[in-house]
């Protein structure tokens, strides 16, 4: 797993710049303020890397996550961290073209991880989405200087699910299996909008603009998308 | 509840990526807030998310990264908040607000606690205050059976009813149905006879020019 490497430290300089470089000229470079990045010298030097882990299915992510947040197992968290800490890391190098920024990030989503493993639900969840969403969470407030509002489940004016939609939602881990093979059935050009939506910061209008594309086609190109997974799903019910 | 008019995909995916500015994300939170349905569709997109996130490239960290992950859990060092949605204490209160979170933070209270500024003709408003100087949001009420006011806009306007109805043509819009539009609609909202109607409305913000003169021709030039 572990490899001495100087190839490899040039290897992940240029994976990380030619993501940066997908991401086009358009998107900014915004430093996020944060604190720890006053830091960043100590981290120049580069080492021995850590060989991303290939697979790690969801029930395997999911257990450890329970193992993590249940006893606070640090052999646990070193798996999820050699499995998602590239993935988080390689998210969040989408925006920036410092690796450094990327690394500081990826940190605090880790450490994000830990201590909030004991609130992760297996029993409806998605390990993945569940790390995913901290991530972006965090890469909202680095690279926005505004507020993050969201809707708040405990707040008495909240209107809870009814069970109607409570079925839509992504209930059990057959769905996660369920919504991943739908996923592979989808067709890349859709694949790629939803990519540059989710991860390059991309409104509609952008994207259009980015692959000179009609408004009307991304949105409905979107629209297929959704539609499809949201078939897939209740064809499974 | 029964809501009629849901949020567009694009705005959900907004919401998901992470990608709108503070006054579009307020009124899409307080819409979500109001509605299970379009919280099912968020959900699924945030579910395609996660699943694109799984197949990213990953790229290659050095080892001391974990090593230095590992020393700051020992240290105890607590993350920064970041957390997906989570339970918190339920707040206690003898009937629950009109207003939902987080529209209600924003306005610091709920409608018995606002106080609210004269338009003129019967109607009221509240300026929100947002760190974000690209969008203007505001709570607006507009008396039972009349038409809202000074109303123009030049880009995109999302109008989230909170309180009442109002009609829009043959639409009608209740409590947690949203109505987005944009510079090509031309509307004229109308609250409902027998009740204020109570909105969150959030537009574009009127461009800034830094020349008196530009300023003064502004509402001559209506842009």
């Amino acid at each position: 797993m572990i490899q001495e490497a100087e190839g490899i430290v040039t290897g992940a300089m240029e994976t990380i710049l030619a993501i940066s470089a997908t991401a086009g000229p358009d998107i900014p470079f915004v430093r996020p303020e944060h604190e720890s990045l006053v830091e960043l010298g100590r981290y120049k030097k580069r080492g021995r890397m850590i060989e991303p882990a290939g697979e790690l299915t969801n029930d395997e992510a999911c257990s450890l996550l329970e193992a993590v947040g249940r006893d606070g197992d640090i052999q646990s968290f070193e798996t999820l961290f050699r499995y998602y800490g590239p993935r988080v890391k390689a998210y969040m190098a989408r925006l920036t073209r410092d690796p450094n920024i990327a690394e500081e990030l990826m940190q605090e989503v880790m450490i994000t991880v830990w201590n909030k493993a004991g609130q992760f639900e297996a029993t409806r969840g998605n390990a993945g989405t569940w790390i995913f969403t901290i991530a972006r969470n965090l890469r909202i407030d680095a690279y926005r200087k505004n507020r993050r509002p969201d809707f708040d489940v405990n707040d008495p004016a909240f209107v809870p699910d009814d069970t109607k939609s409570a079925e839509n939602a992504l209930a059990d881990r057959q769905d996660a299996t369920r919504l991943k093979d739908a996923m592979k059935d989808l067709p890349q050009e859709q694949i790629q909008l939803l990519t540059l939506s989710f991860f390059d910061d991309c409104s509609h209008s952008k994207i259009a603009t980015k692959l000179n594309l009609p408004l009307g086609t991304v949105k409905s190109r979107i629209r297929l998308a959704f539609a499809r997974l949201r078939a897939a799903l209740e064809d499974g019910k | 509840m029964n809501i009629r008019h849901h949020l567009s995909d694009e705005l959900l995916v907004g919401f998901a990526s992470g990608t709108l500015e503070e006054g579009w994300r307020l009124a899409v939170a307080t819409h979500l807030a109001l509605c299970p349905n379009c919280r099912a569709r968020l959900t699924l997109m945030e579910d395609a998310a996660g699943e694109l996130f799984e197949s990213i490239s990953p790229v290659p960290i050095e080892v001391s990264s974990f090593d230095r992950l590992k020393q700051r859990i020992r240290n105890g060092e607590r993350n920064r908040s970041a957390s997906p949605r989570q339970p918190t204490e339920a707040v206690k209160m003898v009937s629950p607000p009109t207003i939902p979170e987080p529209l209600r933070t924003y306005l610091g209270g709920d409608l018995a606690d606002l106080k609210w500024k004269s338009l003129g003709r019967g109607a009221y408003h509240i300026p929100i205050k947002l760190a974000d100087r690209s969008t203007t949001a505001r709570l607006l009420r507009i008396p039972a059976g009349k038409p809202v006011p000074e109303h123009s806009h030049g880009g995109r306007e999302l109008t989230l009813v909170l309180r009442g109805s109002f009609h829009d043509g043959e639409l009608l819009f209740a409590r947690g149905d949203i109505e987005e539009a944009d510079a090509s609609v031309e509307h004229q909202p109308v609250a409902t006879p027998g009740q204020d109607c109570i909105c969150l409305a959030v537009t574009d913000a009127p461009l800034r020019f830094s020349s008196w003169f530009m300023r003064l021709l502004q509402p001559v030039l209506r842009i």
